[in-house]
């Protein structure tokens, strides 16, 4: 495969992961860690698929991981790295008021409902195509986006000291972190 | 909204309105849709909120698609890049096959570019190869019963089978897009080990057969050459064929020759 095809994918998975993780030095970590997984599933590329799908799909199941294995982590009490907290700390990168606050919103989903809404949304990608990169049925992705609509607008339509609280509420959503 | 209005059965499915969002509804669907919307004010608002939602995740980050790729994924790309050239060693010519292809497109017959001693026993095997393809289809195509040994639905065993026997990792391609579809396919003898068929058949039931096997290393020229397509029109049914690395490929049907040649080029690119 040519790698200007691959290449050519990458812009646009920066900013899908800059969306999905809420962090730019974690994003750009996904997107290097999707790639060296495409290094060694490349036997499961079929060439005449395609390929956008398919570097979805592989950043899919590499933040899957990320997430569980984070999840592992915080369950066993590991401590976490002194690098790792200023970016926890960060506000996410700076930039206008309106998408600071929507993606704050964002990252108050579940991520398989934040994954699924900006699939659709940012990506435009088909709901079959969702479906198929997430590995759930395609009435899964229809519900999961039916709720990250309706809970998103909840947030954004709440004044900020109200979202305060809902995210205390959101206590389950574990916000990925920069892992080396 | 009264009653004489309610000429709608079923209120709008938030399915429904997603997909209208998402511009993904059927466009045989719209126009029924759009009569329904505008009986249904609840839907209108929140379609009009999720498309406020949508314009703006789509504009969120998007100075980032303007960002040069840093040095270390630009490295990563290539390395998946090389490693899938590597196993498709006989694929060399990249982006440039496609447009190749279709420069000795239909019209063009065959010839192989090289010349010195292997040229007799290299054209040769190639024909003794592609008339071994026509027999193969001629036996098994019309067969109701067994045409494959092992069908699709084993596609993974298939390929792993075929690939171990044939000596080379063999992917399968897809032909739906030219409206066939994989039926199975089979192990058979050839003169330098073993061949395989896979067998497609269409929606009318025409069926062709990929029919690929080493043409051995003994043969001179052939072992590190890639050779043009060659259309070959004896023998039961007609053929397009080539020879890539020492490994022939030969497409076979009772399809006209231009459909052939599609397949063909498909099944090439897909190798």
């Amino acid at each position: 495969m040519d790698h200007v095809r691959i290449i050519a994918q990458i812009p646009g998975l920066r900013r899908y992961a800059r969306a999905l993780t809420g962090n730019a030095w974690v994003a750009d970590d996904l997107v290097q860690d999707t790639l060296e997984r495409a290094c060694s599933k490349w036997r499961l590329w079929a060439p005449d698929s395609d390929l956008r799908a398919w570097m979805f799909t592989l950043m899919h199941n590499q933040f899957a991981n990320d997430v569980r294995r984070l999840a592992r982590q915080r369950q066993s009490g590991v401590q976490v790295d002194l690098d790792d907290v200023p970016n926890e700390l960060a506000a996410p990168d700076a930039g206008q008021d309106l998408s600071i606050d929507l993606q704050r919103c964002l990252l108050q989903l579940p991520e398989e409902q934040r994954e699924v809404l900006l699939l659709a949304s940012m990506e435009d990608m088909h709901y079959e195509d969702i479906a198929r990169v997430t590995g759930t049925p395609v009435g899964t992705v229809m519900s999961r986006l039916s709720r990250a609509r309706a809970r998103l607008q909840l947030l954004l339509d709440a004044p900020p000291v109200a979202t305060g609280q809902s995210m205390a509420m959101a206590s389950t959503v574990t916000p990925l972190r920069r892992m080396k | 909204m009264n009653n004489k209005d309610r000429k709608t059965p079923r209120p709008l499915s938030d399915d429904e309105l997603h997909a209208l969002v998402d511009d993904q509804l059927l466009p045989v669907d719209r126009p029924a849709f759009e009569k329904r919307l505008a009986q249904d004010p609840d839907a209108q608002a929140r379609v009009a909120v999720w498309r406020q939602q949508k314009a703006a995740l789509r504009d969120l980050h998007r100075a980032m698609l303007d960002v040069p790729v840093p040095d270390q994924m630009m490295v990563a790309a290539h390395r998946v890049a090389t490693k899938q050239q590597d196993v498709n060693q006989w694929w060399r010519w990249g982006g440039m096959a496609a447009g190749v292809m279709l420069a000795f497109g239909v019209g063009w017959f065959s010839h192989t570019a090289w010349s010195g001693s292997g040229q007799r026993s290299a054209s040769a095997a190639q024909t003794d190869f592609v008339r071994q393809a026509g027999f193969a289809y001629a036996v098994y195509a019309p067969e109701v019963k067994h045409p494959v040994e092992v069908t699709s639905a084993e596609q993974e065993h298939l390929a792993q089978w075929l690939s171990k026997r044939t000596g080379r990792p063999l992917k399968i391609p897809k032909l739906s897009s030219e409206g066939f579809e994989l039926v199975g396919g089979r192990l058979l003898p050839g003169e330098q080990g073993a061949r395989a068929q896979f067998m497609f058949q269409n929606a009318q039931g025409t069926r062709v057969t990929l029919y690929l096997g080493s043409l051995g290393a003994s043969v001179k020229g052939l072992d590190s050459r890639e050779t043009a397509f060659s259309f070959n029109p004896d023998g039961p049914v007609p053929s397009f064929y080539w020879v890539d690395q020492g490994f022939g490929y030969a497409i076979t049907g009772s399809v006209p020759r231009d459909q052939l040649m599609k397949l063909a080029e498909s099944v090439y690119r897909q190798l």
